[in-house]
């Protein structure tokens, strides 16, 4: 049986030249895997990369570095203009954060939803307008929309142009970033709630980005947690945040205010400023010098992303163990 | 330096009253009212939040009590006081003497809020150097005090750097420091923390917490942020197209709304006990705020408790107990 | 489309002056296309008994040096005059808005050729150029017209260029590329209406700036020429009889110029309000 594996992602590197010899490190060799069917949240801060790696992942740009297998074929090589044009594009499409910025000023709904259709499948005239109602219809706008510019539509609204563009195509993957950051609290549950029954309706597979881990919690099966270019944490969802492994990772759902008011007493507040981008040491832990769990190991050799229990990854020399919680601090790496 | 007018008397009880507050925008496309006869006190040293999703009218509210609201608005109705002094009364040569001084003001996207031309240790000299009593002088080494007090690292030689220079956190923080330099009565935060991450944001909240605790300084946190809110504030106001319709305890707000929007606002907003199909939309939209016939209670509309007597004047305004406010003919 | 009207409507109802520059505009349109048809007078046939008589019920502009009608000159020159501006802004508008959007969007060698181009152009006195590729190539309609294009050029290359650069990220040209558009169709299909309204008011300043620059071409012998009749040509032989009293000869043309480029120029604004979708509602 083929694995049903969607996405394969091996090494993946994107480093920017910043003249002299010098690179940003924007993914610094990033693995992780996607199955058919599956959300999975991919959650960091501003600055861990996890834009970029959306954007290599759509082909948007290309990588430094490594490997993208799309359904077994290997995507990462071909130019991202060549991709463009190929039948793959359309099997890979995104839903953007900002749909006031993704929408052209100037185009009608319809005809931004019509653009891939037009584009990628040659749909033309009665056709066209038949499935650009139909697809407005599954994302829950109605076709008297189809015919205002973006500012005359609300946020939500938006959002939903957005998404019908996007499914148009019948995408296998989509990847969604931050798709409801802009909008209110009620307008987002349901957008979200659209999300999740168009993955199940269309048999979609996400890739989720946000920052907003609340969020993520309730849509995404998996998590993986990234950190100036790297992913420090993987697994399942509710796992990582009932017991997250990584010091990062415990810091970030320490700092998830609750309506208890309690988040303050558990506060866990790093330190400092994340370490530059710009030719990282690849000896030194990316979270050295903010960590409360340094030692020395940490800053000579680089915490390998590795599996601490079944289906938990993370890049760490003194992981919390999730059974005890008690951190195992002088074992040495495997 | 005038000393006399624009005395605002910290000791007041309460600091801040904002009582009736009505304020309509002319704008090309007709008259939005925007706030109707909204209401609700602080007391010294008090955090309070506001809360309500876009449309609401809460930044609109808090440029109101500091008086740098669009010159396209009208107030309607109500009054405005701060520490006994009548603010919407108040001259302009007052109101300069009363802002940095007694009350003052963080926004929300802090790069933009700075000035981009002027090193930030300027920026915050410029505020002490007109409400507190320093010399040209001591200006310049009061800022680096500043910046220090709000844990921003090398203070020295951050007063000299631009605000593009800085990150987002350390640009809030700048805001902070202008804020509080000269220990002002009332802060008003107005979504002090959108667009910063988590962590940033969880920092800048709880300094902001840890100054106000220190100065006994209050605070009047403007958020969409429902659970930002309950972890920072003392009382919450709900506000929903321009009215405030409850005020509640914190504590008493999550097990007890007693107003149908809160009780929804709560019900969609993703906190880790729920799952997706647990969180419900809040039927409807907001109504157009600039018809004339709208209902006395603005959310009658999408309200399955609504009857008839919801869509009348006036909406009455119920005072709790527990120092809250209920505006529903029939509360939960 | 009848929103379109309907909100066109709503800009003239608030700027009286924007709608005057559209009447006037509406005017010189059509004297320039049925003008030719219904002048009292051939503009050609000249009349020497009755040279330089001032305005009357038989001639109402008088009559210049050669006894011609001088109304039925400017009426048929309006068909001339708008005829060179909007074919010259129309080349600069077509060559210098591609080409500009092309450099801001694609940067590198595309930019920095484009670049030098312009800026060799504009090294120059716009005038002093055009009259320099008129004095090169010669005295043809033609070349009044090209030489009118490229000192135009620049203006609209510039500003596509900006407007591109700062488009150039936006998050709609990204999911263009998503969408499966090429780089030369983003330009063209997504980049493009999103710079017109700004071209817009561009084009209309430029008509006005065309015209004089036709018009004072003419003016000193190298645009069109005599007999034919052009506002240019009828101000400079106008201006050697205003000494001696005949003042009408001169300025008459001279107000038509004046009038057309200052219609031009506020329509530019009004056409921006109408265009721009996010002026409206």
């Amino acid at each position: 049986m083929t694995s049903a594996l969607l996405l394969e992602v091996a090494g993946l590197k994107k480093f920017y030249p910043l003249g002299r010899g010098s690179f940003l490190h924007a993914v610094d060799g990033v693995d992780l895997s996607l199955e058919s069917g599956e959300t999975v949240g991919l959650v960091g801060e501003s600055g861990c990369g996890k834009s970029t790696l959306a954007r290599l992942i759509t082909r948007l740009i290309d990588p430094t570095a490594g490997s993208i297998r799309f359904a077994g074929d290997e995507i990462g090589a071909t130019s991202s203009q060549r991709f463009g044009r190929s039948a793959l594009r359309a099997q890979i499409q995104m839903v953007f954060q900002d749909a006031t910025d993704s929408l052209n000023p100037r185009f009608t709904a319809f005809r931004a939803i019509a653009d891939p259709l037009r584009r990628m499948r040659r749909l033309g005239g009665a056709a066209l307008r038949d499935r650009v109602v139909e697809v407005a219809q599954l994302a829950g706008l109605p076709a008297e929309l189809l015919g205002r510019f973006p500012h005359q539509l609300s946020g939500g609204q938006k959002a939903r142009v957005g998404i019908a563009r996007a499914i148009a195509v019948e995408p296998h993957l989509l990847i969604l970033d931050e798709p409801t950051a802009a909008l209110d609290v009620s307008v987002q549950v349901v957008i979200l709630q659209l999300l999740d029954e168009l993955k199940r309706r269309l048999g979609l597979s996400y890739l989720f980005v946000s920052h907003d881990l609340n969020v993520v919690r309730l849509l995404c099966d998996r998590i993986l947690v990234m950190y100036l270019g790297r992913i420090v944490e993987s697994g399942p969802a509710h796992r990582v945040f009932g017991s997250p492994a990584h010091p990062y990772t415990e810091a970030l759902l320490s700092a998830v205010p609750n309506r208890d008011g309690t988040a303050r007493d558990r506060r866990i507040a790093l330190p400092g400023e994340p370490r530059s981008p710009i030719d990282p040491d690849p000896n030194v832990c990316p979270l050295y010098g903010r960590c409360n769990r340094a030692e020395e190991m940490c800053q000579r050799a680089m915490p390998a992303l590795r599996e601490i229990a079944p289906g938990r990854r993370a890049a760490c020399h003194f992981p919390i163990t999730p059974k005890t919680g008690i951190a195992p601090r002088h074992q040495a790496a495997e | 330096m005038i000393a006399a007018i624009g005395c605002v008397d910290r000791r007041a009880a309460p600091l801040l009253a904002v009582e009736d507050l009505s304020i309509e925008f002319r704008t090309r496309s007709g008259t939005v009212r925007a706030l109707d006869r909204v209401g609700f006190a602080l007391g010294r040293g008090e955090t309070m939040a506001l809360v309500g999703e876009s449309g609401s009218g809460k930044s609109v509210t808090a440029y109101a009590i500091i008086g740098i609201l669009d010159a396209a608005a009208r107030i309607t109705s109500g009054s405005i006081t701060f520490g006994g002094l009548h603010m919407l009364a108040a001259s302009p040569a007052v109101l300069d003497e009363v802002r940095g001084r007694e009350v003052a003001i963080i926004f929300q996207s802090p790069r933009t809020a700075l000035n981009p031309i002027r090193p930030v240790g300027r920026q915050i000299a410029d505020v002490l150097l007109r409400h507190g009593n320093v010399t040209a002088a001591q200006a310049p080494g009061l800022a680096i005090e500043m910046l220090a007090r709000v844990r921003i690292p090398d203070p020295k030689r951050r007063a000299a750097a631009y605000p593009f220079e800085l990150s987002g956190g350390m640009c809030q923080r700048v805001m902070i420091a202008m804020a509080l330099a000269c220990e002002p009565a009332l802060l008003i935060a107005d979504e002090p923390t959108t667009g910063l991450d988590i962590t940033t944001q969880a920092v800048i909240m709880d300094l902001i917490a840890e100054l106000a605790a220190a100065h006994g300084m209050a605070t009047l946190l403007i958020t969409h942020d429902l659970a930002l809110a309950a972890e920072y504030c003392s009382r919450i106001a709900v506000m929903h197209a321009g009215q405030v319709v409850e005020i509640a305890p914190t504590s008493r707000l999550f097990d007890r709304p007693r107003h149908p929007y809160t009780e929804k606002l709560i019900a969609a907003t993703p906190a880790h006990t729920l799952s997706l199909n647990e969180l419900a939309a809040i039927p409807g939209g907001l109504p157009d705020l600039r018809r004339d016939d709208l209902p006395a209670c603005r959310f009658s509309t999408r309200c399955e408790r609504r009857e008839n007597g919801c869509l009348a004047p006036p909406l009455p305004r119920r005072a709790l107990d527990d120092g809250g406010l209920i505006a529903c003919r029939y509360p939960l | 489309m009848s929103e379109a009207l309907r909100h066109a409507g709503y800009v003239l109802g608030e700027n009286p002056l924007t709608a005057a520059a559209f009447a006037l505009f509406t005017f010189l349109v059509l004297c320039a296309v049925l003008g030719p048809g219904l002048v009292p007078y051939d503009p050609l046939a000249s009349d020497t008994a009755r040279a330089l008589s001032p305005p009357s019920a038989a001639h109402w502009f008088g009559t210049d040096q050669l006894g011609r009608d001088i109304f039925s000159r400017i009426v048929v020159a309006t068909r001339l005059d708008l005829g060179i501006a909007v074919t010259a802004v129309a080349l600069a508008f077509a060559i210098g808005t591609l080409s500009g959007l092309a450099a801001g969007y694609f940067g590198g060698w595309t930019d920095r050729i484009i670049g030098r181009i312009v800026d060799t152009i504009m090294a120059f006195p716009l005038f002093v150029l055009a009259m320099g590729i008129v004095a090169a190539l010669g005295n043809t309609l033609a070349n009044i017209v090209y030489a009118t294009a490229i000192i135009n050029l620049p203006i609209y290359a510039r500003l596509a260029r900006t407007e591109a650069n700062v488009r150039r990220e936006a998050g709609f040209v990204e999911a263009a590329r998503l969408c499966g558009n090429s780089e030369a169709r983003i330009v063209l299909a997504q980049l493009l209406p999103n710079v017109m309204p700004l071209m817009m008011v561009q084009v209309s300043l430029t008509l006005g700036y065309a015209i004089l620059n036709a018009a004072g071409l003419s003016f000193i012998g190298l645009g069109v020429r005599p007999p034919t009749a052009e506002w240019g040509i009828m101000v400079a032989e106008g201006a050697s009889f205003i000494v001696s009293g005949e003042w009408w000869a001169a300025l008459f043309p001279g107000l038509f110029l004046m009038a057309a480029v200052f219609c031009f120029n506020l329509m530019g604004d009004g056409l921006r309000d109408i265009v721009d979708p996010r002026m409206r509602t």
